[in-house]
């Protein structure tokens, strides 16, 4: 249940949703776009309506993990294949720039030397990576994550938190959902918090645990000290490193 | 020489070979649509759907029209109200569902009885009485095989993504709910072009075993399709076949001989696809950059090198070799751990 949501995002900016569980994160992108109704208000997506949007392929949506495996296995290919069919015809093979649009997309997550494997064959976080090719394939403007770093062990997070930063590089828009940012926090330019289905903080990005102070969420039991400089955690963990490609490269 | 002369006779008589068209087409089309089904976990969809084309089979025998085609009609009806409950996702679906496989099955019976029908005539349907498949019935099977294959593998990459992941195709701006309907309705289709070969009771076999055995041994979605088509068929074929040149004297349904043909395909293909999942999992790389301390091994009379015996992995700069579930890296005169 959301109330009074009032958002508007520019376009380029990288924007992440934040709160404790239940404060209606995850509802508010499933809301924008269109998997939840509205009882009332409205949603605007480049300035069309939410009921007459029809450019779906400038929209890339990551979901939650839980839906990477189904119940036949899938390659990641074919899973990162699928994210292209915003912009295919129907019944038409893959043309040459599908082709390239998808080895692209494995090439920013890190994922290139998996792609004959099972998707039900890769660790959570490399799943996770999985899912952000695949929204990447259909090279949209605009991205949606859904608690991209939930249950994901550092090194990936940090391979996650190179793949946002190539994108952000290349002028997308990312919304992104977390409760905790992690090697993301460098990333973000704008923090919205909510709590309890309504926005208490939209402003400058705030450190995590800030986002759990009393005034924003439930009390947490970490310290605040408002006197010490805000400054954002940079993690040196080597880990998985994703070869990025640059944003000169050809597209 | 003579069986064989007599053999090939039998093979070309003008009811075997409508027999193993039917065989053929069916052990292709049924598969295509099961691979959705189980993909999306509705792996018992199929089984519904031929409880309640035992209604429209019914009402065939009754009304004197082709029983295929009633059967088609109701076996659509029934699947896009099951798409429908199940797309409501109300906590009473299932016992819906329930209400309706039983309601179609109870009520097929009761008609064919008002009928007059002998249970005989039913049971070709519940069955499969691939044998006495009618000229007209090859025709119309074959059209309907034709369109479950050519949709199912031309829409393949939409049917794919909204199988995979609903919410994903429909933020891609796929029309969700129309490909589910569609799904129900090739299914409900394969389930009538399947029903004089193996019978509606068996149907679902035919629709599920093939895609459990694929997807036993493969790692992607083209790969399971196009195994579990081809297995389909020759399972099809092959007990078809089977129950034709029984020994003298034993009795094979062809329908049920097919269905087990199919299960032994998966019993064979079981242990393989544990033992290829076991094996992938012992190779599986350690994460790149991880620490490893030193630790040699206890005691190791045993020396690894190539055809040793021990499943070798590569690790970086150097190979381990894969020992009892440890991995055992050569270290000047002994091994490690790693």
């Amino acid at each position: 249940m959301l109330r009074h949501i009032d958002l508007a995002i520019g376009h380029g900016e990288f924007v992440a949703l934040m709160g404790a569980n239940g404060s209606g994160k995850s509802t508010l992108v499933r809301a924008l776009l269109g998997l939840r109704p509205l009882a009332t208000g409205e949603v605007d997506l480049f300035g069309t309506p939410l009921r007459q949007f029809r450019a779906w392929h400038r929209i890339g949506f990551v979901p939650q993990r839980a839906s990477a495996a189904a119940g036949v296995p899938a390659s990641v290919w074919e899973l990162v294949a699928s994210g292209r069919l915003t912009r295919r015809r129907l019944l038409r093979p893959l043309s040459r720039a599908d082709r390239a649009a998808i080895s692209d997309a494995l090439d920013v997550v890190g994922l290139s030397h998996r792609r004959t494997d099972a998707v039900s064959q890769l660790s959570g976080g490399q799943q996770q990576r999985a899912l952000i090719a695949r929204a990447l394939a259909g090279e949209p403007e605009l991205f949606f994550l859904d608690e991209p770093t939930a249950g994901v062990d550092l090194p990936n997070q940090q391979a996650l938190a190179d793949a946002l930063s190539a994108l952000k590089d290349r002028g997308a828009t990312v919304v992104l959902v977390a409760h905790e940012l992690g090697p993301l926090a460098r990333l973000v330019d704008r923090a919205v918090v909510l709590r309890d289905g309504r926005i208490v903080h939209d402003g400058p990005p705030l450190r995590d645990h800030e986002v759990h102070e009393p005034w924003m969420a439930e009390p947490h039991s970490h310290h605040h000290h408002p006197e010490s400089e805000v400054s954002v955690v940079r993690d040196h963990t080597p880990g998985v490193r994703a070869p990025l490609d640059p944003s000169e490269g050809p597209r | 020489m003579t069986s064989l002369t007599t053999a090939l006779e039998l093979l070309n008589e003008p009811f075997m070979r409508r027999a193993l068209i039917a065989a053929v087409i069916t052990g292709l089309a049924a598969p295509a649509v099961g691979t959705f089904l189980v993909q999306r976990r509705l792996a018992l969809m199929g089984d519904g759907i031929g409880h309640v084309a035992v209604t429209g089979v019914a009402l065939g025998l009754l009304t004197g029209t082709s029983p295929t085609w009633t059967a088609v009609v109701v076996a659509v009806l029934g699947a896009v109200l099951i798409e429908v409950i199940r797309e409501r996702g109300e906590a009473s679906g299932d016992v819906a569902l329930a209400l309706l496989f039983y309601g179609g099955l109870a009520g097929g019976i009761l008609i064919s009885g008002l009928g007059g029908q002998s249970m005989a005539t039913l049971g070709q349907y519940l069955f499969g009485s691939i044998t006495s498949i009618s000229e007209g019935d090859v025709i119309v099977t074959l059209v309907l095989a034709a369109i479950v294959i050519v949709l199912c593998v031309g829409l393949s990459p939409q049917l794919f993504a909204v199988a995979q992941d609903a919410e994903f195709a429909r933020v891609a701006g796929l029309r969700v709910r129309f490909y589910n309907v569609m799904i129900a309705v090739l299914a409900a289709v394969s389930v009538a072009v399947a029903m004089r070969t193996v019978g509606l009771l068996l149907v679902s076999a035919l629709l599920v075993v093939p895609v459990a055995t694929a997807q036993q041994l493969t790692r992607s979605f083209r790969a399971t399709i196009a195994a579990a088509m081809a297995l389909g068929c020759l399972a099809s074929l092959g007990g078809l076949l089977l129950a034709t040149f029984a020994p003298a004297g034993t009795t094979l349904a062809p329908g049920a001989t097919i269905v087990l043909v199919a299960l032994g395909g998966f019993v064979v293909a079981w242990p393989i696809g544990v033992w290829a999942r076991h094996r992938a999992r012992l190779q599986e790389p350690f994460a790149a950059g991880a620490a490893v301390g030193h630790e040699p091994t206890g005691e190791h009379p045993h020396e690894h090198g190539p055809g040793c015996g021990h499943l070798a992995v590569p690790h970086d700069d150097h190979l381990d070799y894969v020992h009892d579930g440890h991995r055992h890296a050569p270290h000047d005169t002994h091994y490690d751990e790693h």
